[in-house]
């Protein structure tokens, strides 16, 4: 090497350095101290150092780099691009969050012990940063996933996860066997320079949406992921919802803008509706959950599926060479990606502490947690908002330049895109309204109202660790918020590298102050401007009611309507408060209720939901799998003449077709 | 910012203040006269609104910090978004900060905290409305965008002022895609404003209730900021609809002479508004909550359609 100090050095030193921290935890196994205190302190840092040599490593130049381990004579290439450092700071920045509430998380006697999670956790995050190591990422997560591997769904969940992140790799492996073009090069280098026909690369495209597609949680994938994001301990939720899914949206990206040298229209409009389909049923599903991580896994089902619909119209405009727009949707993306890590891993690690203080995860026998937990309740606020994409939050920054990129689909020369278009949007909307109907239910009925169970009074905020874990994440979300602009000049050099144009690059994205990205007439929005705003009115309205009137306060019991036996069971239950949706999207659910006769003695209300594409595609895959199983198996009779006459008879076929 | 933009700025926040509980007042007169009831006088809110910040608050013992502060928020962002509405004319600085789809989200940002402020107290009709408030919320928000979408795409723009600026312009002909949008708007912001047929906002039977419920454990100031915010997003809706259905008089940047002329158009196009709305209201009943969501629906379906039928037929 001709520089000595490279970042990808520095990369590989830190992915080197979690390896070994991973060995360290084994060598402490079932010293919690060691694990707690040194250890993962020791990954959070590494981790603000990967964010710290990726940030940079955005804009700078690519670097290569050979390592001589593998198989012989196949050593690993090394790239470090614009697109990979972008999502190392991703897995930094959200990572070193994680890790840090992590040493404050895990307690003992709870299923593995601690120093073989240690070394499990690490592996995942050295396997997430080297993207390359699919299997090890899928392994090492499986084997987190299955931490309380006791207890059987936890069992089933695991089983599940590893099943389809295997069908996705045999996917992406075929993928990158079309893209390679029967070179024998499996380089990435070899694969941009080859030049495929609309079919081929067609079907690498979709072959990369399937298997991207079964990692990210994408319809019809989607089934193991609100099975294992669940199981898993919290800070491995948060890792799996926040960044690994994000390693899915990487390869996607690489595949079509990078690997493949043009893309095809259509292919932005299977990405539409993929998308789309998989953001309304992510949604729609995580409002009628009731347990708190199910409908946080939900909800991440819902904004992949957002990345997806930004990824087809970016595909959309990068096909019809409007490359101005196809950065705009891009960078929308990309911003999406970088926000959703935050608040998603926030939100998990939320429902961690929540989780420990409580032993509880049903979300019907929480409640009224703000007044014992307040750290907690106070930083899942900030996550709330940003999942719900309202200003001045960094979720509605996102969402507002994907509505813009949505509102510029006029100048498509493709009459019926131009008619299509508009319907996704009006999707687009919809889901970004419902994400804030599931965002109220989630934090109001787990922190507001009254304590559903006695004993939840006697909750405990979570610890020191941990708060600075949550802190980590809220503070990146709120400055994520407030820059919109600083974010987007980080951002801009991969658009640039991908579809040859950059939203900042052009100029054309406004000051620090004011977000303009095509030009101020068209459309702008502030959001340092909208946060100071509403903040100085509050003040003034505080200090002028103060000022002219008095602020007397007088605490009593609750009013509600002067009824006066009122107990917290009385409060909306959760299936109570998603009912709404379940009645208006009916057709999405497969709903099983026990209802109650008058003249039950002890009566019971049951609702159970399930995922309808369970018995629409799965079971009749498996049905269909038996019954082919079967009817070969009819060829086993057991008896040595007929298996004599089956040799005779491919023989006799042989031989014919040999002579014909 | 010039100090005259600072002015206008100043001045729009004024009359936003001291016209929206006119307009409520305005409302509430009308009503009763199409009622044949003897109407209260024009500055009764007013009088209610100063009656109950001399008031002492009476709080829930187990309430929040988030109860006490949410009337503030949602008023802060009420006053925010009828201050970037052009009222009397486009020349605001202010209103690039927010655009029409920040307008959705600052309604929605509202909607939020109203919604969690009730759950807060954790009474059955606290929760019963949060859910009520959140179901016309989800349907109604994507509705409004459509139609901002229709005007922006006409105007090029997600900018109020500069939609504002186009559409007023134009010569005057009845564009489909706008009377479709119209239609959706009108349904909309009758949902958003929890009037007659989604919500009464005479009523306080539990069972239909929906802005009511929101506010059962509010008193005193809280209370009086709630309101005054819910006079601010019905004074704030009626601009938005008259900005972008009737947006002749509203003065252009730079041009004083019409400013003149703003005001008393302005005051002329809401109190049509009020009697309008007053007319739906008395002529009109209640639906079942259960219908909301097929109305609102129709909502979105129609302003989805002026989406469509403005990208086909270019009108």
């Amino acid at each position: 090497m001709t520089t000595p100090l490279l970042t990808i050095d520095g990369v590989l030193v830190v992915i080197a350095a979690w390896f070994c921290i991973g060995v360290a935890g084994i060598g402490a196994l079932r010293n919690l101290r060691v694990v707690a205190h040194v250890l993962f302190p020791a990954s959070a840092l590494l981790s603000a150092v990967l964010a710290g040599l990726a940030l940079p490593a955005v804009a700078g130049t690519p670097e290569v780099a050979l390592l001589a381990i593998g198989l012989p004579g196949l050593p690993f290439h090394l790239r470090l691009d614009a697109l990979s450092a972008f999502f190392l700071l991703l897995l930094g920045v959200a990572s070193a969050g994680v890790s840090i509430f992590a040493a404050g998380y895990f307690r003992r006697g709870e299923g593995t012990p601690p120093g073989l999670m240690c070394l499990e956790y690490h592996v995942f995050l050295a396997a997430m940063a080297m993207v390359v190591s699919w299997e090890m990422m899928a392994l090492s997560s499986y084997f987190l996933v299955t931490t309380n591997h006791r207890l059987p769904e936890i069992q089933r969940a695991g089983y599940l996860y590893l099943l389809v992140a295997h069908i996705g790799a045999i996917a992406i492996l075929l993928c990158f066997g079309v893209l390679q073009a029967n070179t024998g090069d499996y380089t990435f280098a070899n694969m941009r320079a080859q030049n495929l026909s609309p079919f081929w690369a067609s079907a690498a495209f979709l072959l990369a949406l399937f298997g991207f597609g079964a990692k990210a949680g994408v319809l019809p994938l989607h089934v193991w992921l609100p099975e294992a994001h669940p199981a898993a301990p919290s800070p491995v939720s948060a890792l799996m919802s926040g960044v690994m899914l994000k390693t899915a949206i990487y390869g996607m990206l690489r595949v079509t803008f990078d690997l493949c040298s043009s893309t095809i229209w259509w292919w932005g409009v299977v990405a539409l509706a993929v998308g789309l389909v998989t953001a309304l049923f992510g949604v729609v599903f995580a409002a009628a959950q009731v347990d708190m991580k199910r409908l946080l896994a939900y909800s991440s089902i819902e904004n992949i599926g957002l990345i997806v619909v930004a990824l087809g119209l970016a595909i959309i405009f990068e096909a019809y060479g409007m490359r101005s727009l196809a950065a705009l949707a891009l960078t929308a993306l990309l911003y999406h990606c970088l926000n959703h890590a935050l608040f998603k891993s926030l939100l998990f690690l939320g429902t961690g502490s929540v989780l420990h203080a409580t032993h509880e995860r049903s979300l019907g026998k929480l409640g009224g947690l703000m007044r014992f937990m307040p750290w907690v309740a106070w930083t899942a606020l900030v996550g709330v908002i940003a999942a719900a994409g309202l200003p001045p939050s960094n979720g509605f920054a996102s969402e507002w330049l994907l509505l813009q990129g949505f509102l510029f689909t006029g100048g498509l020369p493709n009459p019926y895109l131009k008619m299509l278009v508009p319907v996704f949007a009006a999707g687009v909307v919809l889901v970004a309204a419902l994400a804030g109907y599931v965002m109220v239910k989630f934090f109001g009925v787990i922190f507001l109202g009254r304590p559903r169970e006695e004993r939840l009074e006697k909750a405990e905020d979570a610890g020191r660790l941990e708060r600075l874990g949550l802190v980590w994440l809220t503070a990146g979300c709120i400055l994520l918020g407030l820059f919109p602009v600083a974010v987007i000049e980080v951002i801009d050099p991969i658009p640039f590298a991908l579809v040859g144009r950059g939203l900042a690059q052009s100029g054309k994205v406004g000051d620090w102050l004011m977000l303009a990205p095509v030009s101020a007439e068209r459309a702008s929005y502030s959001a340092p401007l909208v946060f100071l705003l509403i903040a100085a009115i509050v003040m003034l309205t505080f200090l002028l009611v103060r000022r002219f009137y008095h602020g007397r306060i007088r605490r009593a019991a609750p009013w509600d309507c002067g009824y006066p036996f009122q107990t917290a069971r009385m409060q909306d239950t959760a299936e109570g408060f998603g009912q709404p949706i379940r009645q208006i999207f009916e057709p999405f659910f497969r709903m099983h209720r026990e209802l109650p006769s008058p003249a039950d003695e002890a009566p019971r209300y049951r609702v159970t939901v399930e995922d309808p594409l369970w018995g629409w595609i799965y079971v009749r895959i498996a049905r269909a799998t038996e019954a082919a199983s079967r009817t070969v198996g009819m060829l086993q009779r057991g008896r040595i003449s007929i298996y004599l006459l089956y040799s005779f008879v491919t023989l006799v076929a042989l031989l014919f077709l040999t002579q014909a | 910012m010039n100090f005259e933009g600072f002015l206008a700025q100043l001045a729009a926040m004024a009359l936003a203040l001291v016209v929206a509980p006119l307009l409520v007042g305005w409302v509430n007169m009308c009503r009763a006269w199409l009622q044949n009831r003897r109407a209260p006088p024009l500055l009764q809110q007013f009088r209610t609104l100063h009656k109950l910040f001399w008031k002492e608050s009476v709080v829930a013992s187990d309430a929040t910090p988030m109860f006490r502060a949410a009337p503030y928020v949602v008023f802060g962002c009420m006053l925010l978004a009828s201050m970037i509405v052009p009222t009397l004319s486009t020349n605001l600085p202010l209103a690039p900060a927010a655009d029409a789809i920040a307008l959705v989200g600052l309604f929605a940002l509202a909607r939020l905290f109203i919604s969690l402020a009730a759950m807060d107290i954790g009474t059955a009709f606290g929760t019963l409305g949060a859910r009520r408030e959140m179901l016309v919320g989800f349907l109604a928000e994507p509705a409004f965008l459509m139609v901002l979408f229709t005007a922006s795409l006409i105007s090029n723009s997600t900018s109020l002022a500069n939609i504002v600026t186009t559409l007023a312009h134009r010569e005057f002909t009845i564009l489909p895609s706008l009377a479709l949008a119209g239609v959706a708007f009108t349904m909309v912001s009758l949902a958003e404003n929890a009037r007659v047929p989604v919500d009464n906002p005479a009523t306080h039977l539990e069972l239909t209730m929906i802005h009511e419920a929101l506010v059962l454990e509010y008193s005193a100031r809280h209370l009086a900021l709630m309101e005054w915010a819910a006079a601010l997003k019905l004074f704030a809706y009626s601009c938005a609809g008259l900005a972008l259905f009737f947006p002749w008089g509203v003065a252009q940047a730079n041009d004083r002479g019409a400013l003149l002329l703003a005001l008393p158009a302005l005051l002329v196009k809401l109190a049509a508004g009020g009697f309008a709305l007053a007319l739906i209201e008395t002529v009109t009943a209640k639906m079942r909550i259960f219908r909301v969501p097929e109305f609102l629906a129709t909502a979105f379906l129609l302003g989805v359609l002026a989406l469509l039928v403005h990208l086909l037929l270019g009108a």
